[in-house]
């Protein structure tokens, strides 16, 4: 078994931040190349970054009796949350929070995304972007549950909530092999928090950007920065829970979890535009009658396996 | 020393956004004002080593108050959650009956005979925790958790306005259930 990782300073935090953002704006790039390429154009890998500029010279609009103090927090709070969720990923031989509890702690954190997205579609006092915030709910009602049970196999077939360890586990398979079908549970459940792809309904062009509809300016940037870093920090994450961790030929450690890191996060930017969006009532039943009976054999499963072998 | 003030920094963020319920004037924060009470008191419990326990009471409060906000948006007649509203009822009973019990509770936190150490705390103080809570009676919990969820399953059942009649008609042969929301697995 391979050594779990140390706990470095927090002094590194800012390292680990700029990863988190360095991945989030390739994401966004290669998104706009995606774009670009759907719409014929050579290329518009360049689009966000002008979005960028724009965004930041933009106006703030106002929208009458905003709750403005829960506005803010909600389009603030993605990005918040997924700098959150990277203290606890191990990258190689290094993490910047051990914390015996690391996966309950991303269930947590990934929990918070519900009152975010709901609060900005509530602050703005925008009937559409309530509706966009609720959109998100139901999909939420549908997506939580069969999350957390993937999140549960990995946790199991390790016997450790400690990430680090939850990786180390994994030298001879990696979990993604034998339970596959909690890896794409998994990978739905971060696309659907970062309100991505399938789950965009809740920004639908249908109703105006849904939960994005009023946000403008600064609070516009930081809300889709948000979303970009929370899929970066779910690909992030699969990385020592289904993907090995930093095991893998020649190169170090630290940089096959990047390399990892980084090709899941293409894969789920790529999704994008492969998959029809899921309308948040018929998702209802795929959620509960298909996902988490299917996440919770696939629990039994590993649970079979880790007590019989 | 640092430890001690936090908690007492904590405690202090948790009573008076507790406090806060009460006096805002929207349901969408008065829900969060008891979440973040929630997740003051989840980062406490943090502070005692009760990781397990303390990060599951800050990710159950987050939803249970996302849940309890959209039902109390949902739900409530005319849809007056969403304008301002007072958050009180029959606040000239309820007022002095909940500072009474909270300052009872208080003093019996603070005033109560509590044992000096002996020893040293274990390991692995949450295991500890669940041994001494339910250690002899496990095999009670278990079948309390069940009879727990069967009840809430059962209660729905009662509770649902369409039963399987008006789905799969009075012989129960429609071979496809007629719903008024469709489902999402052609049903």
């Amino acid at each position: 078994m391979a050594e779990t990782p140390v706990a470095v300073s927090g002094g590194w935090a800012p390292l680990a931040a700029g990863l988190l953002g360095t991945l989030a704006v390739a994401a966004a790039l290669f998104d706009g190349a995606l774009a670009g390429r759907a719409a014929g154009a050579r290329s518009r890998m360049g689009r966000p970054v002008g979005e960028v500029a724009r965004l930041l010279r933009q106006r703030r609009r106002t929208t009458v009796a905003a709750d403005r103090l829960l506005w803010r927090i909600g389009g603030a709070g993605l990005l918040g949350m997924a700098l959150m969720i990277v203290t606890v990923v191990p990258l190689g031989r290094w993490t910047l929070f051990d914390l015996a509890v690391g996966v309950v702690w991303v269930n947590a954190l990934d929990v918070l995304a519900w009152a975010f997205v709901w609060l900005t579609g509530w602050g703005a006092n925008s009937a559409y972007a309530m509706v966009g915030g609720y959109r998100f709910l139901a999909h939420g009602l549908a997506y939580e549950l069969p999350l957390m049970f993937a999140l549960v196999a990995p946790a199991v077939a390790a016997s450790s909530l400690r990430v680090g360890e939850v990786a180390a586990a994994q030298q001879g398979l990696w979990f993604v092999v034998w339970m596959p079908v909690a890896f794409v549970v998994y990978c739905l459940g971060v696309v659907a928090m970062a309100v991505w792809g399938p789950f965009s309904p809740a920004v639908g062009r249908d109703v105006a950007g849904g939960v994005t509809a009023e946000l403008s300016g600064v609070d516009r940037l930081l809300f889709l920065a948000g979303r970009y870093a929370l899929l970066a920090a779910g690909a992030a994450f699969a990385v020592p829970m289904f993907l090995g961790g930093g095991s893998g030929p020649l190169l170090p450690a630290w940089a096959w979890v990047l390399v990892k890191a980084t090709a899941l996060l293409a894969g789920l930017v790529w999704l994008r535009r492969r998959m029809p969006a899921l309308r948040p009532d018929l998702f209802m039943e795929v959620g509960w009658l298909v996902l988490l009976p299917a996440v919770l054999l696939q629990d039994l499963l590993v649970a079979v396996i880790v007590i019989g072998g | 020393m640092l430890t001690h003030l936090v908690f007492w920094g904590l405690a202090v963020v948790a009573v008076l956004t507790g406090i806060a319920v009460f006096v805002v004037n929207s349901m969408a924060r008065a829900s969060y004002s008891l979440a973040l009470s929630f997740i003051a008191v989840g980062l406490q419990v943090l502070l005692l080593q009760q990781l397990y326990v303390g990060v599951l009471v800050i990710l159950m409060m987050v939803m249970e108050m996302t849940v309890m906000a959209v039902y109390m948006n949902m739900f409530m007649g005319m849809n007056p959650a969403m304008v301002s509203m007072n958050m009180v009822h029959g606040a000239r009973h309820a007022l002095p009956v909940s500072v009474g019990v909270f300052l009872l509770l208080a003093a019996g936190a603070l005033f109560a005979p509590w044992p000096s150490r002996r020893g040293s705390p274990p390991a692995d103080v949450t295991a500890a925790l669940g041994t001494e809570l339910m250690g002899p009676k496990m095999l009670t919990m278990a079948v309390v958790g069940v009879v727990m969820a069967a009840t809430i399953v059962s209660g729905v059942v009662l509770a649902a306005h369409r039963t399987r009649y008006d789905r799969l008609g009075d012989d129960l042969r429609r071979p496809r259930a007629a719903d008024p929301q469709p489902g999402g697995v052609g049903r």
